[in-house]
């Protein structure tokens, strides 16, 4: 039977992966870590052979000092808490409004048609351009910041949900309609599972604009979290606190990422993806 | 009893997909509709499974009227359209989510069994194969026990080994619970294989042109004189119904009809 063997053969690649996907796996990560650690050793070397003084652009060993720094006085955490924070509400916000008005213009042609045209043209305002209007409505507080967050995470979410439900396989609402399912069971059995990986995919898109859209808030006057951390910086010329503070960012977006992915990863399984096979 | 009544379609474009389908079609009766292209066929299989409703005429089972999907009637279509979220065993027991847990996984293991993917349980759609797939596919419209099965061209995209050998287990299927069957086909081969009746359509507007009955017993020998002779029968039958067709068009190439359909 082909059938058997092709089992058999499934089996054994499934047995044979391991060994070598732990391999690649360290060459994956030691060809991502080879440039910035490539980069960061010439230039602390640099620096320390007087080649440049290093004032503008501090070597990493004094980026670390100032990371150790910020550690130890606790305002480290004090920034990054407060840009969470502020990141998790604006999420939060941006990602409910926008699933839902996504849902009602991807179900409803009235709805798409009234909301859709006035929202595409919203999306194109930069995001800067909304701060004085959100300072004189919002105050100068966590409102107007978490407010602009939420508009940047919005739109992504919005567009991504909207386009899932509107590009659904009408052949597979079929199958629901000849099992007779109800509306609502058509929406939990049929429409939900199906928009799942797209509305996934927009909530990352839409956390990573919120990390973007943090920083311009906290440029708007605020008193701490790592936009602020990197004013102060630019404002006491410490180019090492800056830079301290854009790994950060850099960290934690990835961080925050990975958490979405791997809570979300079990909805997934179905999913016939390429990179499950690499 | 399957009983399609004067049945007719037209589309909203005006395009008339049907007229006056008469066709009575007795229970655990095996019937084939096979003929050109624009004969009407998938047509009369979505008015039959209530996907559709008819312009005219009705449809009913055992005097119920068909009007939208009725749970008497499964449905196999011409893609697998399994859901690619649910795991083979999930996919057979969508129709009978209304019962408990317990029921739905020993019908869906039987159902399993019976269309020889024992074990295969567990594994998403995109793990089997394309046969495979119809198989599940095909169980799936089963297990709710429907009275008829519409099968829209089901293995039109099989190579020939493996239709052959899904003719076998959609036989079988059909002996543990011989519901009625309607098969979609254009392989004049399956129908006479399946079918106690093979119906040859005939297009623009899609009617019945004529009706051929397979007396052969099952399993039915492709090499044997009664399948011979039905063969030719449906063969002929179909090239007279297309000439019907041509001669039909050659004497006004520019009657209103045709100006209609532009």
């Amino acid at each position: 039977m082909s059938e058997q063997s092709l089992a058999r053969d499934d089996e054994n690649a499934a047995l044979q992966a391991p060994r070598s996907s732990i391999m690649r796996k360290v060459l994956h990560y030691a060809l991502a870590f080879a440039l910035p650690v490539i980069l960061a050793l010439g230039w602390e070397y640099a620096v320390h052979a007087g080649w440049s003084n290093g004032r503008l652009m501090p070597p990493p060993s004094r980026i670390l000092d100032a990371f150790a720094d910020l550690a130890q006085s606790g305002e480290l955490w004090t920034h990054i808490v407060a840009t969470l924070i502020r990141v998790l509400a604006g999420f939060a916000l941006g990602a409910v409004s926008g699933a839902v008005i996504g849902a009602l213009s991807g179900v409803s042609d009235i709805a798409r048609r009234t909301l859709d045209p006035s929202l595409q043209a919203l999306r194109s305002v930069p995001s800067i351009a909304w701060v004085p209007l959100f300072l004189l409505w919002l105050g100068i507080f966590e409102a107007s910041k978490i407010a602009l967050i939420a508009v940047g995470v919005f739109f992504p979410v919005y567009l991504g949900v909207s386009g899932a439900i509107e590009s659904i396989d009408r052949k597979l609402v079929e199958v629901g309609r000849v099992f007779r399912l109800t509306p609502f069971q058509m929406v939990t059995r049929i429409l939900l599972p199906a928009i799942l990986p797209a509305t996934i995919i927009a909530l990352r898109a839409g956390l990573g604009l919120g990390f973007m859209f943090v920083v311009a808030a906290e440029f708007m006057g605020a008193s701490e979290g790592l936009g602020y951390l990197l004013v102060d910086g630019q404002q006491m010329g410490r180019p090492d606190r800056i830079l301290a503070a854009i790994i950060a960012f850099a960290a934690l977006g990835k961080i925050c990422d990975g958490i979405l992915v791997i809570l979300t990863r079990p909805l997934l399984r179905w999913q016939d993806l390429v990179r499950s096979k690499l | 009893m399957l009983s399609l009544n004067s049945v007719s379609k037209t589309y909203a474009d005006g395009t008339e997909a049907l007229r006056d389908i008469r066709l009575d079609i007795e229970q655990g009766e095996i019937v084939a509709l096979v003929g050109g292209s624009g004969c009407g066929k998938t047509t009369l299989m979505r008015l039959i499974s209530g996907l559709d409703t008819a312009s005219s005429g009705t449809i009913a089972v055992d005097g119920e009227t068909i009007a939208a999907p009725h749970p008497a009637v499964g449905v196999v279509f011409q893609e697998p359209r399994l859901l690619p979220w649910l795991s083979v065993a999930d996919n057979i027991a969508f129709g009978l989510h209304h019962l408990p847990k317990t029921e739905r996984t020993t019908a869906s293991e039987a159902a399993l069994e019976r269309v020889g993917l024992a074990g295969y349980g567990a594994r998403w759609p995109r793990e089997l194969s394309g046969g495979q797939q119809q198989r599940v596919s095909i169980a799936r419209a089963l297990v709710p026990k429907p009275k008829v099965l519409l099968l829209d061209e089901p293995f039109s995209a099989l190579d020939a080994f493996t239709r052959a050998s899904l003719h076998e287990h959609l036989l079988t299927l059909w002996e543990a619970s011989r519901p009625t069957v309607v098969i979609v086909t254009h392989d004049v081969d399956e129908a006479i294989r399946l079918a106690d009746r093979v119906i040859v359509m005939q297009p623009k507007p899609g009617r019945i042109f004529e009706t051929v009955s397979v007396a052969a017993p099952r399993p039915r020998d492709p090499l044997g004189l009664p399948y011979e002779k039905a063969k030719r029968r449906v063969l002929h039958a179909l090239d007279r119904s297309l000439q019907n067709e041509i001669k039909a068009k050659k004497p006004a190439p520019q009657g209103s009809e045709a100006a209609l359909w532009w």
